[in-house]
């Protein structure tokens, strides 16, 4: 068995070769342990859309797809994410699976400072594509972990609960 | 905010991690999903010098039935708690409360072992293992055992878990056909901690209490179980004086500390006015 390898232990700065398929696209790159998965994207992979507001999952803002589901970025280190598959703010919009939340938050001014608004996007695409209709209690319910300073979440609730019954009805978002 | 430097293993055995941990002492770390962890060393309330990750242990996972058990691995994570049929079927007091455990993000991430191992006293998930009368199992560098949770919750954040052992599995007795449950908890937001929180299961033969194991969390340094409050109930078959001998006997089951915020007294009676509710449901459904 290949054990714990204790020159390990001599040098807890030095760094490690990660490698992920980030929104799509396969990266490496060299990490010291205790950088978080959010400073690993944003600092070493220059994905700056993911942001960094508490460092400890308090927030909402550092939230990405990890091996497709929701996950705080702030709350785990790049090394654990080691061969994983992570889809960021960046990526899905280029992929256009949230182009219709996207352009509704645009539309009810759900965002103002926009600080907010990559977490916000991540939750509403995973509550939808696990509750096809939510109702407001549910959307917000979802929400519980995500802070917004600025619109006091009304919009943000409007703009997701459009969303899903647009979704429902197949046609776009009124 | 930021950790201090540490070295990371990935363990592929719980063998490995062991003997990982057995050569660092102290100064290691096992990291499940990581969800307290994380923070606390951010905070720097901790400072191990390696982590052991111990998230790519194939046998801390899944779920399933041995013997009269369900037998749901550490590494089951707080959003499977929901999703996974057998734990809807034979551990549906689980089920009930995980929507309760933080934010579906972090419950994406957060496993049952590492709930229970941090012994959070406002946790859902180590309460609830003591209502189900669950057994939890250890491995450590002597080798393994299983603790009742009755046994297993000892003070603040402190267990039965000795330096260097891990969970490696929660034993659940299976839900049967005349077992009841109800939870619920009293937070001022969704996702917040509770105030109070309260699981209970009860057996019932005839429209009566045969059995009954309340717990409740948020109430002191451990998950707390009610035990005079469940010996009221026993025989009963839930009517009003009952119930409320039931509510009259936590008083002297829980004592909760002293709080600015919330002070003893006001959670003393929402402790009171939960478990109401909470048996009321029972006995609608009973
Ligand atoms: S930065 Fe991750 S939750 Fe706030
Ligand atoms: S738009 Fe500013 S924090 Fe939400």
């Amino acid at each position: 068995m290949s054990g714990l390898d204790e020159t390990l232990l001599d040098d807890t700065e030095a760094t490690v070769r990660v490698r992920f398929v980030v929104n799509g696209r396969k990266v490496a790159c060299e990490v010291a342990p205790r950088e978080t998965l959010v400073d690993c994207l944003r600092n070493e992979l220059e994905l700056t859309g993911t942001h960094a507001g508490c460092e400890m999952g308090a927030c909402g803002a550092c939230l990405v797809q990890l091996d497709g589901r929701a996950v705080h970025s702030c709350l785990m280190y790049a090394v654990q994410a080691d061969g994983a598959r992570i889809d960021t703010i960046e990526g899905l919009t280029e992929s256009g699976v949230i182009a219709d939340l996207q352009a509704e938050f645009h539309r009810r001014n759900a965002l103002q400072c926009g600080f907010c608004t990559p977490g916000m996007l991540v939750n509403a695409h995973e509550l939808l594509s696990q509750v096809a209709e939510p109702n407001r209690e549910e959307i917000r319910d979802a929400l519980s972990g995500n802070y917004c300073r600025c619109t006091g979440y009304e919009a943000i609730v409007d703009a997701i609960d459009a969303v899903a019954k647009a979704r429902c009805e197949g046609g776009g978002a009124t | 905010m930021k950790a201090r430097a540490f070295s990371y293993f990935r363990a592929a055995t719980i063998e490995q991690a062991l003997d990982a941990h057995a050569r660092v002492g102290d100064d290691a770390r096992f990291i499940a999903g990581g969800q307290s962890l994380v923070p606390a060393l951010s905070l720097r309330l901790q400072a191990p010098r390696l982590l052991i990750d111990i998230t790519h242990i194939g046998e801390l996972r899944g779920v399933r039935r041995e013997g009269g058990f369900l037998r749901i691995g550490a590494l089951t994570r707080h959003c499977e708690m929901l999703s996974e049929p057998l734990i809807a079927e034979f551990a549906p007091l689980l089920h009930a409360a995980a929507p309760f455990v933080a934010h579906p993000a972090i419950r994406n991430r957060g496993t049952f072992g590492g709930s229970v191992a941090l012994a959070d006293p406002a946790s859902e998930f180590p309460a609830m293992t003591l209502a189900l009368d669950a057994e939890i199992e250890i491995a450590g560098p002597s080798g393994r055992r299983r603790v009742k949770a009755d046994d297993f919750f000892l003070d603040l954040f402190e267990t039965a878990l000795q330096p260097g052992e891990l969970i490696t599995a929660i034993y659940v007795p299976l839900f049967k056909a005349d077992q009841r449950f109800a939870f619920d908890e009293l937070a001022r937001r969704r996702g917040d901690y509770a105030l109070v929180g309260c699981g209970m299961l009860a057996t019932c033969a005839g429209g009566r209490i045969d059995d009954i194991r309340i717990s409740f969390f948020s109430v002191g340094n451990t998950p707390t179980r009610v035990k005079g409050a469940e010996a009221t109930l026993i025989g009963s078959s839930l009517d009003s004086e009952r119930i409320a001998a039931a509510q009259a006997a936590l008083e002297g089951d829980l004592a909760p500390p002293d709080s600015d915020e919330v002070p003893p007294a006001m959670r003393l009676h929402l402790a009171r006015v939960l478990l109401g509710r909470l048996l009321g449901r029972l006995k609608e459904g009973a």
